[in-house]
């Protein structure tokens, strides 16, 4: 009966080593409130109230040192009222539009590619089909940060993905694209 | 029973092969039909770069679906409405109206640039639809076994060595025993007795003592430091995720930017999950996986036939129907697992990595454009932060506000460049506070 307990001992050893080596698990922590945060994780599926941390602020809610809520709507008026009367509110120096042009690269580019033509990395795949180029447009700054903000047809909505000041810098930029484009 | 049976089993099988002999007939119609290729190429091209942003062939997008629109409207209709609708609608034709009405007021782009040959062009496509292409056979799965496992054999294979070498040793010295004159009773068992000897024969010799004491040493001492080096150090952590999500597809193949998902990267401490809105920005058109994607998940190679299955699952989570193309209302969180976590005692900042330092995501995270699953590629230990640190130099060019710091920084350490560590980036409280 000794060696039955000699193989007991040696599956356990066994699989503590073996478990060791899990990818799908942590590994053992010291002192693990050390390593889980107190406050609310920025991710956290249930926090406050068992709803998500990650949600929608209350309409209208304006940040600290923030701009009101963009208040023209998702409708076709909408679009001819921005196009009409937005206008914007930063120079066009050579810092707005280097950051323009950073920012452009990282959430415009894939479909309407470098220059502006609708031919960005996912149109010439064509997972994405239709982009128009920009000079087939009749777009300024206001109806740019109006299309950030609401999204057009199959492009969607941008603006929790930009701060106010980085989506005027895109229009400057945008139009500056286009104008090359025109040319 | 038996005869009625019998009779609809036959009643099936008659209706089986009637549905085949029209399935048959049909399809040889339409390929029997001659198609002209250079028109419908043509027509695809106009239609893919100008209408396919709101029209599919098949399905409702942004606008109404246009396969076979030819046998619904008149010729002369669809070319009035394709060059300008509005001026269509302002005439007062009832029919543009209609439609007008039925997509909620949503205006159609003018098209005054296309000619009646072109406009020809894509209705002729809108009929006749994709060429059919040859049909490639199904990819049999690849085996998961990779070349991961060799390290493993390795293990096993030094392991079992030793155990023979241990078995070895056990049987020369039973032999010196045996050879001597003194055997153990009978009544023990083969084991034990060889183990008892092996003890008793180590015991006597100093040599075998002394090295078998090393030995056993340094095999408890890697066990554990093993252990110990190990705690709290995820390198290598892939928990499994609720969505097959693969970044080899996103941020390689279609080369979207890190920072397009992770926006908050730039501005904040942490880089952020990204909130189901951002995937919607593009899955709002990608319903489903194209023809030949393939993704590693789990040990298993995901086909389009699972991965359409993923996509449903972000549209449950935004709740999107993907039939009406609304919203719904009814939405529930994807309970991402998270992977990289630093100890609340360490104090990290994303955007004064990428935004100040300018350093690719790729630099910590590894080759995540290469992953299938993601997984911690780094260890994440303060050794290792503090390695770059020390290694890595500040970027001095257009810092007005520090340039004198910077110079006599420079002069008192006698570098060009500095570090940094010189620049203070290893003070303990720089991160523990």
């Amino acid at each position: 009966m000794k060696n039955l307990k000699l193989i007991i001992v040696l599956v356990i050893f066994a699989s503590v080593i073996s478990s060791c080596n899990d990818k799908r698990k942590r590994q053992l922590q010291y002192m693990p409130d050390m390593y889980v945060s107190v406050p609310y994780d920025v991710d956290d599926a249930d926090g406050l109230n068992n709803k998500p941390v990650n949600s929608k602020p209350v309409a209208g809610t304006i940040p600290r040192g923030g701009h009101p809520a963009y208040d023209i709507p998702d409708t076709p008026d909408g679009y001819e009222k921005s196009k009409a009367e937005l206008k914007n509110p930063l120079e066009a120096t050579e810092e707005n539009l280097e950051n323009g042009k950073a920012m452009y690269t990282i959430y415009c580019t894939s479909c309407h590619g470098k220059k502006g033509d609708g031919k960005g990395h996912l149109a010439v795949t064509e997972k994405f089909l239709g982009i128009p180029s920009y000079a087939d447009r009749d777009i300024n700054s206001g109806t740019i940060y109006h299309v950030i903000m609401h999204g057009k047809n199959l492009m969607g909505s941008h603006s929790s993905q930009l701060t106010y000041k980085e989506r005027w810098q895109i229009a400057h930029y945008v139009e500056k694209l286009r104008s090359d484009l025109v040319k | 029973m038996k005869s009625v049976a019998l009779h609809s089993k036959l009643a099936k099988v008659l209706l089986k092969s009637f549905t085949f002999i029209l399935f048959f007939a049909f399809s040889l119609s339409t390929t029997s039909q001659e198609v002209d290729e250079a028109r419908q190429k043509e027509g695809r091209k106009i239609f893919k770069s100008l209408c396919a942003s709101c029209h599919k062939l098949d399905k409702k997008l942004i606008g109404p679906a246009l396969g076979g629109i030819e046998q619904r409207r008149e010729n002369d209709w669809l070319k009035a409405w394709i060059k300008n609708n509005a001026e269509l609608r302002a005439s007062g034709d009832r029919d543009a109206i209609a439609i007008f009405e039925e997509y909620n007021g949503s205006v159609m782009s003018a098209f005054p640039q296309l000619s009646d040959q072109q406009i020809d062009d894509i209705l002729y496509y809108t009929t006749v639809g994709e060429l059919e292409k040859k049909v490639v056979g199904p990819i049999p799965p690849s085996n998961p076994d990779g070349g991961d496992n060799t390290p493993k054999w390795i293990i096993w294979f030094l392991a079992g060595a030793i155990v023979v070498a241990f078995l070895m040793i056990a049987s020369l010295l039973k032999q010196v025993n045996e050879l001597k004159g003194n055997t153990s009773p009978e009544t023990t068992s083969n084991l034990k007795r060889d183990l008892h000897e092996l003890w008793e024969g180590i015991k006597r010799n100093t040599f075998l003592k002394v090295s078998s004491t090393i030995f056993l040493l340094l095999i408890g001492a890697y066990v554990v430091f093993g252990i110990i080096f190990k705690v709290g150090v995820d390198e290598g952590y892939t928990p499994l995720q609720p969505i097959a999500f693969s970044h080899k597809i996103h941020a390689g193949e279609n080369k979207i930017e890190c920072q397009y998902c992770h926006s908050s990267a730039k501005h904040s401490k942490h880089s952020g999950i990204p909130s189901v809105n951002v995937c919607m920005n593009c899955h709002k058109n990608i319903a489903e996986v194209a023809e030949g994607t393939k993704v590693e998940w789990d040990g298993m190679t995901y086909g389009k036939a699972e991965l359409d299955k993923e996509i449903a699952k972000i549209y449950k989570a935004a709740g999107w129907n993907p039939e009406t193309l609304e919203y719904t209302g009814e939405t529930q969180p994807i309970k991402w697992i998270r992977i990289h976590n630093l100890p609340d005692f360490a104090y990290f900042n994303h955007s004064q990595h990428v935004t100040v330092a300018g350093l690719k995501c790729q630099k910590c995270h590894g080759p995540v454009e290469e992953m299938d699953e993601m997984r911690q590629y780094s260890p994440l230990t303060m050794g290792w932060c503090i390695n770059c640190h020390r290694e890595t130099n500040v970027d001095l060019k257009g810092n007005d506000y520090y340039d004198k710091i910077h110079k006599e920084l420079a002069k008192k350490y006698n570098v060009d460049k500095v570090t940094i560590a010189q620049l203070g980036g290893l003070e303990c409280g720089k991160c523990h506070y």
